[in-house]
C-alpha cells in the first residue's frame, strides 16, 4: 500500500513540476507544452485512430521480429554452450557482433531489402538475437552441476536430457535473457522506424517533429513508455515471478 | 562403582571382536569386485592406492573413514563417474565403463529436479529407464508410499523439509530399481533426529528389498547401525585398512549397547591407523604433500565436474 502511495506520489510530483515549469513560461509554450495538453493530444490521437494504427503496426513488427529472434537465439545459445565448435568459433563472432549497435545495420538492411518491413525486421532481429543467445548460453552453463550428475546416474540422455533437464534447469536464466532481448528489440524497432518512413510509432514521432507539433512528439513518447512498461511488467514480470516461485528460487 | 564400570567396559570390548570379524569374500563369488584399484588426481594427489574389495550380492557395505581417505572416490569409481587411473572395478564380472542402469548413485543432497513434483521426479527417472508410460505413475506412488510421503506426491521439492527431500530422493532411487545402490553420505546434511529416522527407514527398506548397498559415511555409529560389513579406510594415500563383518542381527537399534562397544573398537582401530605423525611416515614412503589437510584434497565431484 505504502509502496503504491510512494510510486503514484512520485509520478504526481513529476507531472506537477512539469506543469509548473510550463506555466512559469521559462520556455516557449509551443516547444514545451504542459502535461495536460500532452495528455489531451494523446487522447485525441487515440480517438482518431492514429495512435492505435501506429501501435498495432509497430507491435506487429516487433512480435514477428522477436519470434524470429527467439527461434534463432535460444538454439544458438544452446549450441554455443554444448558444442566445442560453436564455443570456439561461433561465440567470438557473436560477441563481436554484439558490440555493434543494432541500428548500424540499417543502411545495409536498406540496401539489401529496400525500403520495406523486411529491413526493419532485420534490424530488430540483429538487435535482439545475439543478446538472447548469449543469455541462453550463460543460463545453460550455469546449470546446477548436481542436476547434471543426477541426470547421468539416472541414465537421462539425448533429447530427454536436453528437454527434460537442460532447458528446464536453464529456464529462469533464459527468461531473463528473453526479457533483455525484448528491450533490445523494442529499442531497435523504434530507432529503425524513426529513420525511415514506415508507418509506426517512430513515424508518428518524426511527423510530429516535421509539423513542429511538440505535444504530439511528447504524446507519442508517453505512449511508448506506457507500452514498454506494460509489456515488461505485465508479461515478463508475471512469467518470471511464477517461474521463480515454481522453481523454488524465491523464498515464499 | 568406578571399578565396576571399568570392568563392564572391558567386558564390552571383549564382546566386540566376536561381533566384528574379518570379512573374506572370494572374487569369483562377488557381485562387485574391485582389484588393485588406484586413482591419482591430475594434481598428483593419490586418492586411492591398491584397493581390493569384494562385495557379495545383497550386502550392505559401509565405507568408513576420515575425510580424504578416498571413500567417495571409490564410490564414484563404482558409479562410473570417475575413471580410475589403475586397477579394475567390475560388477557381475563385467568391467565398469561409465554409469549404468544396474547402479544408482545417491548424493548428500537430495538432488531432486526442482521444477518437478515428487511424483514427477520419479516418473521422469522411470521414463529415462524405459519404463512404459502407463506403469510409471503407479510405480511412483508405490515408492512414495514406501518412504511414507503419501500426501506429498504433488508437492514441489522446495516445499519439503530436508528429510522429506531425502526420502523423495530415496523413493526415486528405489523406483528405478538398480541392483546396486551407491550412497555418498546421504544423511550427512540432516539434523540428528531426522538422520536417525532415515537410518531406520533405510534399514527397513533394505531388509525388504535385498539390494546391494555401498554406503559412504564418516559416522561410526551410522556404519555399524546399517551395515552388514564395515570397511575401514585411511587417508594419504587412500587405502583400505580393515574389512570387517558385523555379526549383529537386524533390525538394529542405535540404543543397542553392543553397538557402543563396537563403535569404541572401531574408533580405536581408526586411531591406530591414522596414528602419530611418525607412524604415518612409516606407512607412507613419499610424504612431501603431508602438509596438506585432508579437507583440501579435491572432492571427486570437483574433479569430474559434470
Amino acid at each position: 500500500m505504502l509502496k503504491w502511495v510512494q510510486k503514484l506520489g512520485m509520478i504526481a510530483l513529476l507531472f506537477a513540476l512539469w506543469e509548473g515549469l510550463t506555466r512559469a513560461g521559462v520556455w516557449n509554450k509551443h516547444l514545451f507544452p504542459g502535461p495536460l495538453e500532452v495528455v489531451e493530444t494523446l487522447i485525441a490521437m487515440v480517438g482518431d485512430g492514429r495512435m492505435g494504427g501506429a501501435t498495432a503496426r509497430s507491435l506487429g513488427r516487433l512480435f514477428r521480429a522477436y519470434l524470429m529472434s527467439v527461434a534463432m537465439g535460444v538454439p544458438l545459445g544452446l549450441l554455443i554452450a554444448r558444442l566445442a565448435f560453436f564455443r570456439n568459433a561461433v561465440k567470438p563472432v557473436v560477441m563481436g557482433l554484439q558490440a555493434l549497435p543494432s541500428i548500424c545495420w540499417l543502411p545495409l538492411a536498406l540496401l539489401w531489402f529496400g525500403l520495406n518491413d523486411s529491413a526493419i525486421l532485420f534490424v530488430v532481429v540483429m538487435g535482439s538475437v545475439l543478446g538472447i543467445s548469449i543469455a541462453t548460453e550463460d543460463a545453460v552453463n550455469g546449470l546446477d552441476p548436481q542436476l547434471a550428475r543426477v541426470a547421468r546416474t539416472l541414465g537421462v540422455r539425448g533429447l530427454r536430457f536436453y528437454f527434460g533437464v537442460l532447458l528446464p534447469g536453464a529456464l529462469p536464466g533464459i527468461v531473463t535473457g528473453l526479457k533483455l532481448g525484448w528491450s533490445f528489440a523494442w529499442r531497435a524497432l523504434l530507432a529503425g522506424e524513426l529513420l525511415f518512413v514506415s508507418g509506426g510509432l517512430g513515424q508518428l514521432l518524426t511527423m510530429g517533429r516535421e509539423l513542429m507539433d511538440v505535444s504530439q512528439v511528447m504524446a507519442v513518447m508517453l505512449a511508448i513508455i506506457l507500452i514498454g512498461i506494460t509489456v515488461d511488467r505485465v508479461l515478463f514480470q508475471t512469467v518470471e515471478t511464477r517461474l521463480r516461485r515454481r522453481w523454488g528460487l524465491t523464498s515464499t | 562403582m568406578v571399578r565396576r564400570l571399568i570392568e563392564r567396559l572391558r567386558g564390552l570390548r571383549k564382546v566386540a571382536p566376536r561381533l566384528l570379524r574379518p570379512a573374506n569374500v572370494n572374487a569369483d563369488r562377488a557381485k562387485i569386485s574391485i582389484a588393485q584399484l588406484g586413482h591419482q588426481f591430475s594434481n598428483k594427489v593419490v586418492a586411492l592406492q591398491d584397493v581390493n574389495l569384494n562385495v557379495r550380492s545383497g550386502e550392505f557395505v559401509c565405507l568408513l573413514g576420515p575425510s580424504g581417505c578416498g571413500k567417495s572416490t571409490l564410490l564414484y569409481a563404482l558409479a562410473g563417474h570417475v575413471a580410475p587411473t589403475g586397477g579394475t572395478v567390475s560388477i557381475d564380472g563385467k568391467a565398469i565403463q561409465g554409469p549404468g542402469p544396474d547402479r544408482l548413485l545417491m548424493f548428500q543432497e537430495a538432488a531432486l529436479f526442482p521444477w518437478l513434483t515428487v511424483r514427477g521426479n520419479i516418473t521422469f527417472a522411470l521414463g529415462a529407464r524405459g519404463v512404459p508410460r502407463s506403469e510409471r505413475r503407479e510405480r511412483a506412488d508405490t515408492f512414495i508410499q514406501r518412504v511414507r510421503l503419501e500426501g506429498f506426491a504433488d508437492s514441489l521439492p522446495h516445499e519439503l523439509s530436508g528429510g522429506m527431500k531425502m526420502r523423495a530422493s530415496l523413493a526415486r532411487a528405489l523406483a528405478v530399481d538398480p541392483t546396486v545402490l551407491l550412497m555418498d553420505e546421504p544423511f550427512g546434511a540432516l539434523d540428528a533426529q531426522t538422520r536417525v529416522h532415515m537410518q531406520e527407514m533405510l534399514q527397513a527398506i533394505w531388509l525388504r528389498s535385498g539390494k546391494t548397498v555401498v554406503f559412504v559415511t564418516h559416522d561410526v555409529q551410522e556404519a555399524l547401525m546399517l551395515g552388514t560389513r564395515v570397511v575401514l579406510m585411511a587417508p594419504r594415500p587412500g587405502r583400505v585398512v580393515e574389512d570387517l563383518e558385523i555379526h549383529l542381527p537386524m533390525p538394529r537399534s542405535l540404543e543397542d549397547p553392543s553397538l557402543d562397544s563396537m563403535a569404541r573398537d572401531i574408533r580405536h582401530r581408526l586411531r591406530a591407523v591414522e596414528g602419530s605423525p611418525l607412524e604415518a611416515q612409516r606407512l607412507e614412503p613419499v610424504p612431501p604433500r603431508r602438509t596438506k589437510t585432508p579437507s583440501s584434497l579435491p572432492r571427486p565431484s570437483a574433479v569430474t565436474g559434470r
